[in-house]
This record gives structure tokens, sequence and C-alpha cells, in this order.
């Protein structure tokens, strides 16, 4: 049995894997969440917003995470709306205008056609330039933003009117996936203006480890990976999803049915192979 | 031909003929796209400026029905005053179903055909790329090569119209730019000499692909380094490492705002400062890690290894995501076995019902 294990072909692991992420998915399992203290913490902070406050969202992801991070963005713009708060949309991430473009249509036209672009959202699109961008945009947002993502002038935009820095944002939002991300805005904008510029972050799984020691002097609140989405999701449809919420607004939680399972295989694997090293050790010990 | 060889030649034509026969031979079919007709309908006018800042000369475009409102005879103005096109929007198979059960004739809803293809081409680039878990193999690298080519074409042409153009051409010549590419540029964007410098840069930079000199390149790519270490030296030293020792400072003995003793924020400081100290003292070499050292150097092993244990826990949780959605769209998109967001109410999706 034990030398079965020991020479178990790795792809045999990969199937296990595979089934163990399609059969809930198939299946549609989905489990309940409980809301953490960061993801608690997020959904204080945009609640905390009046109606017509400014929030500056930075989609830093691209299709590569759009599994990790969309579920999230999504909730994040559906709050935002149902707050009655301003949205202006920028990404560091040449694709990441694409995900705006996509949260825009999902959520904004689709749920709020009432909201006019230009008076309640504005698209400034991509700008490259990685960290230089914030550094740039923190004393002189105009100089680098002349037009937004369709070309029209930021002069002509009514909700950019008095918007010469980010500033005069009342809350960042980034949604990071890597970098330039979470980190280059801490670093280059947070930490550096704390009096002026308040963040929340959603991030993937790899870099939240990277992230926790910002929480919560400069990070207030951080939703980590598909949990945090699912958790934020929670919160809020439990507030605003109404009586027949979208199905849309549950992909986290749709998500974390095949997060358990496969985790759950993780943990048997991760027992089997210390079982199987500690057996030869005690054999080896022995000879 | 090998064992190996001919069980994935038997599990291909399996999987294949499956396909055909689930997209070719059962009634709801799979991996179709469907979208919606929108027509635009737009009328060239002086006023009323479309927002409050503009130019009240300025020329803006509004709609066929505002024009009508405002008492323009939209159809007798000519080509240049008047526009007319049709955007395709995202559209679900249970709209379409429901708009050919009304009028069959009907246009605005549509099977799209390059939309379809794009979905069965982004599923087989899916499973070319899940191929790699077998071996290393020519699917595998038809996927990644188209995968990288698009990338870098992709980041150039939107580099080129997010930036370059506004940015850059857009300051030298906003006219020209106007002209050309971004009608709705501002009329009071000035002319600004001071980006003759990053243009002579950008081209210096390029000048690498020139079989002679080079060596130009070296200057603008040693500013480029000089900017970038400046400004993450202060950055770190700042973001990381000053304001990190400041929020270590915490006080061991917590009380709430009542004046009485915290014991879990208490218990989560004293974690935090053992935890810091135990991780430096690590990586503290200038003692042999032997007596209280060598414990408190253990200590800091346990709090990495924690540490590690909870990042690589994340790690897991990320790619089982990518893995999921990857194989949501598999199932959803393209075969039509589950409808998470019901788009095709009115399909038969079953899992079992293969044909």
């Amino acid at each position: 049995m034990l030398d079965f294990f020991r020479n178990l072909d790795r792809r045999w692991i990969f199937l296990l894997m595979g089934l163990s992420v399609a059969v809930p998915i198939l299946l549609q399992w989905q489990f309940p969440e409980t809301p953490s203290a960061l993801s608690q913490a997020v959904f204080d902070e945009v609640e905390a917003l009046n109606e017509g406050d400014r929030v500056l969202f930075a989609f830093d992801f691209d299709p590569g995470s759009e599994g990790e991070l969309g579920p999230m963005a999504t909730s994040w713009v559906r709050h935002c709306c149902e707050k009655k708060l301003k949205m202006y949309f920028m990404s560091l991430w040449p694709v990441g205008q694409q995900m705006i473009t996509d949260n825009i249509k999902r959520v904004i036209e689709a749920d709020f056609p009432h909201l006019v672009y230009g008076e309640d959202y504005v698209n400034l699109g991509y700008k490259a330039g990685n960290e230089g961008v914030i550094k740039v945009i923190i004393s002189d947002l105009r100089q680098l933003y002349t037009t937004d993502a369709e070309g029209t002038a930021t002069d002509n935009i009514p909700m950019m009117e008095g918007i010469d820095s980010i500033k005069k944002m009342d809350l960042l939002v980034n949604i990071s996936a890597g970098y330039p991300g979470t980190k280059e805005w801490v670093q280059f904008a947070v930490t550096r203006y704390p009096d002026d510029i308040r963040m929340v972050a959603g991030c993937t799984g790899v870099q939240a480890p990277l992230l926790y020691p910002y929480i919560p002097e400069q990070l207030p609140g951080l939703l980590a990976a598909i949990k945090g989405a699912a958790e934020y999701e929670k919160l809020v449809m439990d507030k605003y999803g109404g009586e027949n919420p979208d199905a849309k607004y549950f992909e986290g939680k749709r998500r974390m049915g095949p997060q358990l399972v496969a985790h759950m295989l993780m943990i048997l694997l991760i027992i089997v192979g210390n079982i199987i090293f500690f057996v030869d050790r005690k054999r080896g010990k022995r000879s | 031909m090998n064992r190996e060889n001919l069980i994935w030649v038997v599990l291909f034509v399996i999987g294949g003929a499956i396909l055909l026969g689930r997209a070719m031979l059962s009634e709801h079919g799979m991996g179709k796209a469907y979208v919606k007709a929108v027509e635009k309908d737009r009328v060239r006018t002086s006023e009323p400026a479309v927002y409050p800042n503009e130019d009240e000369q300025d020329i803006t475009w509004i709609s066929a029905d505002e024009a009508r409102e405002q008492g323009i005879d939209v159809e007798a103005l000519g080509d240049d005053d008047h526009k007319q096109w049709t955007i395709y929007d995202p559209a679900t198979l249970t709209a379409y179903q429901a708009e050919m059960a009304v009028d069959p004739n009907q246009t605005t809803y549509q099977f799209s055909l390059s939309r379809s293809v794009g979905i069965w081409f982004a599923a087989f680039m899916t499973l070319f790329v899940l191929t790699f878990l077998i071996k290393d193999n020519p699917f595998y690298k038809v996927a990644e090569s188209i995968f990288i080519g698009i990338s870098a074409a992709y980041w150039m042409v939107v580099g080129f119209w997010s930036t370059v153009t506004p940015n850059l051409i857009g300051k030298l010549s906003p006219d020209l730019v106007r002209g050309w590419a971004m009608p709705g540029l501002s009329r009071d964007e000035p002319v600004e000499l001071m980006y003759l410098i990053p243009l002579g840069l950008g081209a210096m930079l390029l000048w690498r692909l020139s079989p002679k000199g080079g060596w130009i390149a070296r200057w603008p790519m040693a500013f480029i380094i000089g900017v970038f270490c400046g400004l993450r030296l202060i950055t770190f030293l700042h973001a990381d490492f000053l304001t990190q020792i400041r929020n270590g400072i915490v006080p061991l003995w917590v009380t709430d705002t009542a004046g009485a003793f915290d014991f879990w924020e208490s218990l989560r400081n004293v974690f935090l400062i053992v935890g810091v100290l135990s991780c430096l003292v690590y990586f503290f070499f200038s003692f042999e890690h032997k007596g209280i050292v060598g414990k408190t150097a253990k200590l800091g092993i346990w709090f990495m290894m924690i540490t590690f244990g909870a990042a690589f826990g994340y790690t897991v949780m990320g790619r089982i995501a990518l893995l999921a959605i990857r194989l949501e769209f598999l199932f959803d998109d393209w075969l039509w076995l589950i409808d998470p967001t019901n788009k095709r109410v009115e399909a038969v999706v079953s899992m079992l019902g293969l044909f």
C-alpha cells in the first residue's frame, strides 16, 4: 500500500485535483460564508461614505486573475452604486480597461441604468508607467489624464470638475493581481499622504500574506482572494440584495464550493505524504 | 504505436465524438453565442453643448431622437451630419428564444458566428494549456505562442493609443491629435515643448534595435533606472521600513475604552512582538545560535514556517480559483452542462443529458 503511494504518478494527483474542482462546479455545491473582520472593515469603509462622495477604483488586474478578483470587483461596484457614490475608474494594467468596461456593463448599465456617464461614473482607462502614474496623479491628475478612456476631454466631463489630484477622492479602492498593485498604492500614495488618502484593497491569494503587515494602519481593510470576495458578497447582498438577487452577485460564493473540496484533498495528500515520510524514517532507523 | 499513445488516441476520438454529437445532434447544441443589435443614430450639432464647460461653438453629437425634439429635420441632413451604425451587445439564449417566440422574423437578437467561434477557440486553447499537465507537447506550445504573441501586440497597441497618443503627441501637437485621433481632446490644450525631452529619450531607447549605435539606448535606460531607484528607495524606507517599525511599537497591556483589560488584544500584541523579535534573532549571525539565542532563533523558524504555510495556503486557494473559473467556462459557456447565471433557462441543461 505504502509502495503504491510512494510511486504514485503525479498525473493521478492532477486528475484527482481536477475532479475535486470539477464535481462541485457540476453539482453546484455552495456553502455558507461568515464574514471575517477584514471583510467587515472593507464593508464599513464604504458604508461610512455619504451620497455623492468620490471613490477611485484602480482595477489593476487582467483576465488571468479575473476568476479570483472579478467577483469582488462586481460586488464593490454594486455597493458603490447602492450608496450613490461618484465612481472614477482607472487601471495601471493594460487589460484592466476591459475589466472596467466589463463591470460597467454587468453592473451599472444592467442594474443601474439611471446612472449617467460623466456625472455618476467615469472610465479614465489605462495609463502606462506603473508606480510613476501614481506619483504623478497625486500631484497633478490632469497632466496625465487629459482625456477619459473614450477620448473625451476631462475638462468636459462634469464629475471631473475640481478634481486635480487623487487626494480629492474620499476612498481609494484597489483591486490588485500583482505589480503594479496594492503594494505600490500603499507605498506611493497612502503612506505619503495618510491624512488625505484612505484605501481599501482586494488582492489575489498569492499577494495577501505580503500585504498583511500594512493592516490596519496603512490598509484598513483587505479582501484576500476568492474567500474575501465571497465574504464581501454576503455583506453587500444581505443589505442590498433584495428578494431576488441576480446570480452574478454570488460568483465568489459559488467558487468557494470547489475550494472546500480541493482543500480537503490537499490536506489528505499532505497527511498521506507525511505518514509515508515518517514510516520511511522509522524503517530507516531500524535498518 | 505504444500503449500510452493508443490510450490518448482513443480518449481524443471518444471526446471528439461526444463533442460533435452534443454540438450537432442535440436539440439545443452548445458553445453558441448570441448578441443584441443596438442601433446608434447620432446627429452633429453645435448646440446645446453636452457638457457645461464646453465652448458653445464646439461641435457635439447628440442622439437623433434628441435632435428631433429640438426641431432639427434629421432626415434632411447629409451623411456628414447624420451617422447611423449598429453595435452588438452580448445577449443570452433565454432572451433570444423569448424574442423568437414573439416574432420569428425579428433581427434584434441574433446568433453570432464570430463570438461562437471565439468561445470554441478559447475552449480549445484552455484544453491545450491543460495538456501540459500530462507532458510537454505541440498543442501546449501552440497555445503558449499564440498567447505571447497576442499579449505583446495588445500591450503595444494599448500603450500607443492610451499613452503615446494623448500624453506625448497630444502635448506636442494637440490640433493634430484632435483632428486625427481624438476629436474629444480639449481645445484649450496648450502646446508643451517640454515633452520633446521624453520624445528624444524614447527615440534614443529605440536605438537599441539599430545594428549600430546601440550604446545610445544606455542613456535613457540610465535615466529610467536612476529615477526608479530613487523613487523606490525612498518609498520603501518610508512605507516598509520606518512605518513598519512604528506599527510594531504596540502596548502589551491593552485596555478598552472603559479601562478594562482586553485579553485577546493584549495576547495578539504579545505574539506580534515575540514573532518580530524571534525572527530578527534568527537572521542575527554575529553570535552562534546556541543557548538562549539558539532557542529564540528556533522560535523564529516556527513563526516563519507558519507564515510560509499561510502563504502556501493562500497560493493554493488562488490557483484553485483560477482552475475553477476555467472549468466553469468550459462547463457553462462551451458545453452548456451548467447554467449558474440563468443564461439558458429554456434550453435543456443537464449534466447527464449529453445528447
